[in-house]
């Protein structure tokens, strides 16, 4: 039949849920189940990474276990979807990082933390590297701008260029016919349906995590990690412009506008992580993929370091903390970056694209 | 546990859930008694999906009105007049206030489901289907304080002079236990899943029926009720009843095991034999006559036989249908006589006239001089692979109930009312539906008399 064995299982249950579809008001994966009669791998991969875990179709389920027929759409959806990231991931020697998701994500953090430290500690007089330093230029005695810039571009740049060769292999698959081009439209409803997480809502009544009542909070620290890392990513790029543009250096005042986005999105950034790895915690393990835990858990802790780091840089930077808080964020930063393409971060990749596919179909079934 | 509750009901699905939030609503206290485990609490709602309810305007998710008249007319067909007009009639006048009183209870609407078309107009959907609808009930009922016991098994009732005492009660760890209320409201369904109580009026052919529902179905309250004074109403064979997949588990298979591609082909026995029009009417309105068809042929067995030019025209198929590249290979299949096999489509491919196929109106294609004939939708069947699905009668619910007056009050066998006992839902259909069925009315009767017996058992505890 398929491919893999968790294929062959998401084809079984959507054929169970296509002689049902009482779950076709609950989210976008019924709809989209409904204009097909069979299923090939691309249409499997489609719908899984449509599918946001609500948990409401399982709890709605008539035929959910003990039953019989073992209806578990979002467990059996979350590993093929986390399959499919491997599945599609550029190069295809690197698909093998999803498997030990975790492991690979905490190595490369703690290299590139220790890498950054001691490359601090080596460049640098031990006065400088635990000196106070303040004023504009103040983090460049430490490592020199275009250094840093050029660093990070050449990691950011790898990231996006392995991003967008995974998700056209994706998008090619999941189809419409070879040469289809996403329109405007599609693109636009699906910005809004992501940003506002439209799926993630049970229905309307609320997600479900670790029991049969609609109580999840997820959506709300989803929304604080997501908008988080925006304003993080905002900030960054406000002070590049200052840097080049208008030749201001940092640090920057507190009421800066970096500082102000910095500080804002850093907050969500440690909140946010938070909750999620608190209703990780919690949820319950029917609904949960397991053997994925590490790489979920491995973003949530990089975000998390990130946002965590970067507060205490903010706070501590007149210390003669700041030099080894600044190695900890760049270390942190950058193992985020290079992990991006090979960790959960592509799931909000995929799933946009997915929900961009879904806008299409919608607007050709009318 | 207190020891003594103003409402007792028994049962566990909708009837139960509305009359336990109405009851508590009114000031009871309550406690819901349902057999089943948690899991597979409340009976056959837990695969319904949709609800029949009369309403003067269209509405955010129905396309039109539906007004009382219209659904009187409805049952009045679809019951042949078997049915009690003034419960009837009451219900359907209730039922215009369910709409909006069950979302007050948690419940939400959706306009209706693919492939559900015809019923746009009549049904409100449940978002979610069925066991979304009681989870929310459930939680409504638990945060007003009703309490709620799961694998609760009442062995006995004690009812003197048409009064309800108490009820006698087995639970898997607590052990017995004796429960008394000032108002019992039964709503524990019919006895569908108790194939023993149905060979008592179908004979051996009730070991060839498949139960839509849960095994918890048994009919025991029912029972109880009746050996205990309460007077029965309804015929013992009439029931609910739809082809569904022969390879169908025994139990609970639900929605998607049934067929709605009759109308699309040809239906044959075991001896290859056709023995009804197929297409008599549109098919959700027939949708429920082809159960007691099928029960009525030789070991309770048919077979929907079409091809492939009309796979799209119906709803996708839990199961594959079988396929033969001649009709005699289906045949071997379906270990039916190949030549009689051949026989029935020759004769059917011969006598189908030309005309112009729409399976949303009766349209004019049809058969002459065959018996029976195929008065609409009637196309040849020639293009392999010959496509199958094997039938056996699925039994939903059935109607044999306790008679009970518009307050769904209980009458007793001398034709007195019960001093508190009410009924709700499956286990007193039998008054509204002598027989036949129409799409969303079992929903109906449970939610309206559900409602209406927990606020006349709360308002008898208060008195």
């Amino acid at each position: 039949m398929h491919g893999t064995r968790i294929l062959d299982e998401a084809d079984r249950l959507m054929t169970v849920c296509n002689s049902c579809r009482y779950c076709e008001g609950l989210c976008a994966v019924f709809p989209a189940m409904e204009m097909r009669r069979a299923f090939s791998d691309g249409d499997l991969n489609y719908l899984a990474n449509l599918c946001h875990s609500c948990g409401a179709c399982y709890v709605d389920c008539q035929f959910s276990p003990p039953h019989e027929f073992n209806v578990n759409v979002p467990q059996t959806l979350a590993i093929a979807r986390a399959e499919s990231y491997a599945a599609y991931a550029w190069p295809r020697a690197l698909s093998g990082a999803f498997a030990r998701n975790g492991l690979v994500i905490s190595i490369v953090a703690a290299l590139s933390m220790a890498v950054f430290i001691l490359g601090f500690a080596a460049l640098n007089d031990r006065s400088v590297l635990f000196g106070v330093h303040s004023g504009p230029g103040a983090f460049y005695k430490l490592m020199p701008h275009n250094a840093m810039a050029a660093l990070f571009s050449a990691a950011f740049l790898f990231a996006i260029l392995a991003l967008i060769m995974s998700v056209r292999a994706f998008w090619r698959d999941i189809g419409p016919p070879i040469g289809g081009r996403a329109d405007g439209g599609s693109i636009f409803r699906a910005i809004r349906d992501a940003g506002e997480l439209r799926y993630l809502h049970g229905g309307g009544v609320g997600c479900y995590n670790e029991d049969d009542k609609p109580t999840d909070r997820r959506k709300l620290y989803h929304h604080l990690t997501f908008y988080g890392f925006i304003l993080c990513f905002a900030a960054t790029s406000v002070a590049t412009l200052y840097h080049y543009l208008l030749a201001r250096e940092a640090p920057y005042p507190w009421w800066d506008l970096p500082v102000v986005l910095g500080s804002l999105g850093g907050i969500g950034l440690v909140v946010g992580p938070v909750g999620l790895f608190v209703a990780k915690l919690r949820r319950a393990p029917e609904l949960l993929d397991e053997n994925r835990y590490g790489m979920d858990v491995g973003f949530i802790a990089m975000l998390f370091l990130t946002g965590l780091t970067g507060m205490a840089l903010l706070v501590l930077r007149e210390t003669a903390a700041m030099g080894p808080l600044l190695a900890l964020h760049l270390g942190a930063v950058f193992a985020l970056f290079v992990t991006m393409p090979y960790g959960k971060f592509v799931h909000g990749i995929y799933r946009f694209a997915a929900l961009v596919r879904y806008a299409q179909e919608r607007r050709t079934a009318g | 546990m207190s020891s003594k509750y103003d409402v007792l009901v028994i049962g566990g699905g909708n009837a139960a859930l509305c009359a336990a939030i109405a009851a508590r609503r009114g000031g009871a206290s309550v406690l819901v008694l349902e057999g089943a485990p948690k899991f597979y609490r409340g009976g056959n709602t837990r695969h319904t999906r949709n609800m029949r309810c009369a309403h003067d305007a269209a509405t955010e998710i129905l396309t039109g009105p539906y007004t009382e008249d219209e659904f009187w007319e409805d049952l009045l067909r679809v019951t042949g007049g078997q049915t009690d007009e003034v419960l009837a009639r009451h219900m359907i006048r209730e039922s215009k206030d369910i709409l909006n009183w069950i979302v007050e209870q948690g419940v939400r609407w959706q306009p209706s489901l693919g492939g559900t078309l015809s019923l746009g107009r009549t049904n409100s959907f449940f978002l979610g289907g069925g066991r979304a609808m009681l989870n929310a009930l459930y939680l409504t009922a638990e945060r007003l304080g009703v309490e709620v016991e799961y694998d609760a098994e009442v062995t006995d009732l004690v009812i003197e002079d048409g009064m309800f005492l108490a009820a006698r009660l087995k639970r898997p760890i607590k052990g017995e236990t004796e429960i008394r209320a000032t108002s019992l409201v039964a709503a524990a369904g019919g006895f569908e899943a108790n194939i023993e109580w149905l060979k008592q009026y179908w004979g051996e052919a009730a070991d060839n029926f498949l139960i839509r529902g849960t095994p918890y179905n048994r009919g025991s309250i029912l029972k109880m009720l009746l050996d205990k004074g309460v007077q029965e109403v309804g015929d013992p064979t009439q029931c609910h009843a739809v082809a569904i997949d022969a390879r169908a588990p025994k139990f609970d298979g639900g929605i998607i095991t049934r067929h709605d591609s009759v109308v699309f082909g040809i239906v044959v026995n075991k001896h290859a034999q056709r023995f009804y029009d197929e297409g008599e009417d549109i098919w959700p309105k027939r949708y429920a006559i082809w159960g007691r068809l099928v029960a009525a042929q030789p070991d309770q067995i048919a077979y929907i036989i079409f091809d492939p030019t009309v796979v799209t025209s119906f709803m996708p198929t839990l199961f594959p249908p079988i396929a033969g590249q001649t009709v005699a290979e289906l045949a071997g299949k379906l270990e039916l006589d190949p030549a009689a096999l051949e026989k029935t489509i020759a004769e059917f491919n011969a006598a189908v006239l030309s005309g112009t196929f729409d399976h949303t109106i009766l349209d004019d294609c049809r058969t002459e001089g065959i018996t029976p004939p195929k008065t609409h939708w009637a196309r040849k069947i020639e293009t392999p692979p010959y496509l199958a699905y094997p039938v056996r009668p699925g039994i939903t619910f059935t109607y044999l109930g306790t008679r009970v007056t518009k307050e769904a009050r209980m009458l007793m066998a001398d034709g007195k009312p019960s001093g508190n006992m009410f009924a709700a839902g499956e286990i007193m259909a039998g008054n509204v539906l002598g027989k036949g069925y129409a799409a969303g009315m079992g929903m109906t009767i449970g939610s309206v008399f559900g409602r209406i017996a927990g606020r006349e058992a709360a308002k008898h505890a208060r008195n």
